[in-house]
């Protein structure tokens, strides 16, 4: 099946973004996975400027392809995916890593959950319930504090709020698509500015795997400027009192 | 002030004035920004002329030569122009990404409309 050749108007009603930045070895068995894995959805890489074929193979795989002009980083090229789904009306996003961290046989999971239509956002940990993942122990101890904090702050308990693997509903793919949303290193502070945004959250547990191929995001001194960068975040959106509003008035059909 | 001191500092305002001038004349500078540079032109122009003013300021802000409140100001007003700046560039990046985003978005767009066209012809 080629989305390519189906008319432009047509679309599923489910999205899933999976940003990737050189991922030509991971991405078509990825995408090849969650088709297996589930069918009617749309799946929407999102080529951070790869210098390998990442965009070739995944096109070959069969997503749609967003190549970015310039490599612009997680954020940037997540951001892309939730406006392009805010501009189809898709009804719900998933968003998911391409070095294969995340496990396809989640997508479902978070879809039914979210479909419940009581909550805006769901979130999959890892250590939420059971769950073989073992991360080295400074991720671990950051995820821990910024989840300490987070669930301080929002007053609901958060075993992961670091996790790019989530799904979300329109409301919650807006607000993502806005200028509210941190570009740079969206993390736990997004937590934070969903509350503060209004919107609903929700944790599920989802099964993650070590990585495969590639670097991590966080590697070198990355892990410094992500803890100053998280502790920054998260103090300014407390001391921000521009509200971004949640529900339009008229629903979209 | 000696009457050397306030030569070159007035004539190495008046070069820097019409430099400013110039590069807003060319086009190389937009005039948006060439207010603060002129502005840098006028305040050293009135502290080299005016030695009356740059003691009373010294005297204000409890330093003890004149040519530390000047030291003192310049460093001042290289911080905030260059906080200035920064605050330009992250605007300047927002815009970038958000051009960059629809563009990128748009150009997938526009392949598979050919591709369609392409297909159905």
């Amino acid at each position: 099946m080629n989305l390519g050749h189906r008319a432009l108007s047509e679309h599923r009603n489910v999205l899933i973004v999976i940003p990737a930045y050189n991922e030509e070895k991971n991405i078509s068995s990825l995408l090849e996975t969650i088709r297996k894995k589930i069918s009617e959805i749309d799946i929407l890489v999102i080529d951070d400027g790869s210098t390998d074929r990442t965009a070739r193979v995944a096109e070959k795989a069969g997503a749609l392809v967003v190549k970015l002009p310039f490599n612009m980083g997680y954020g940037a090229a997540l951001q892309t995916g939730f406006k392009y789904a805010l501009m189809k009306r898709y009804q719900y996003v998933v968003q998911m890593d391409a070095d294969g961290q995340h496990d396809p046989g989640s997508i479902k999971a978070l879809l039914d959950e979210i479909r419940k239509e009581d909550v805006d956002v769901v979130m999959g940990s890892r250590f939420f319930g059971n769950r073989e993942y073992k991360a080295p122990f400074v991720r671990r101890t950051g995820i821990y504090i910024f989840g300490k904090i987070a669930s301080i702050i929002t007053g609901q308990y958060s075993t992961d709020p670091t996790s790019g693997f989530q799904a979300l509903n329109r409301d919650a793919v807006r607000f993502y698509a806005s200028p509210f949303y941190p570009v740079d290193y969206p993390d736990a502070d997004v937590i934070i500015m969903l509350h503060r945004a209004g919107l609903r959250i929700r944790e599920i547990p989802v099964t993650m795997h070590a990585r495969k191929e590639g670097k991590s995001m966080h590697s070198g001194l990355k892990p410094l400027y992500y803890i100053f960068k998280m502790f920054l975040s998260m103090f300014v959106t407390l001391l921000r009192n521009d509200r971004f509003v949640r529900r339009v008035e008229k629903k979209e059909g | 002030m000696p009457l050397q001191q306030k030569i070159i500092a007035i004539s190495i305002s008046i070069i820097l004035f019409m430099l400013i001038i110039d590069l807003v004349r060319r086009r190389m500078l937009r005039e948006e920004y060439s207010w603060l540079w002129l502005l840098t032109g006028v305040v050293i122009v009135l502290l080299a002329s005016w030695h009356g003013l740059l003691i009373s300021i010294t005297g204000l802000i409890g330093v003890v030569l004149p040519t530390s409140t000047l030291f003192f100001f310049g460093l001042l007003f290289l911080i905030i122009i260059n906080l200035y700046f920064s605050t330009k560039i992250s605007g300047l990046y927002d815009k970038v990404k958000d051009v960059s985003q629809e563009v990128a978005i748009l150009k997938m767009e526009l392949d598979r409309l050919v591709d369609s066209e392409s297909k159905s012809d």
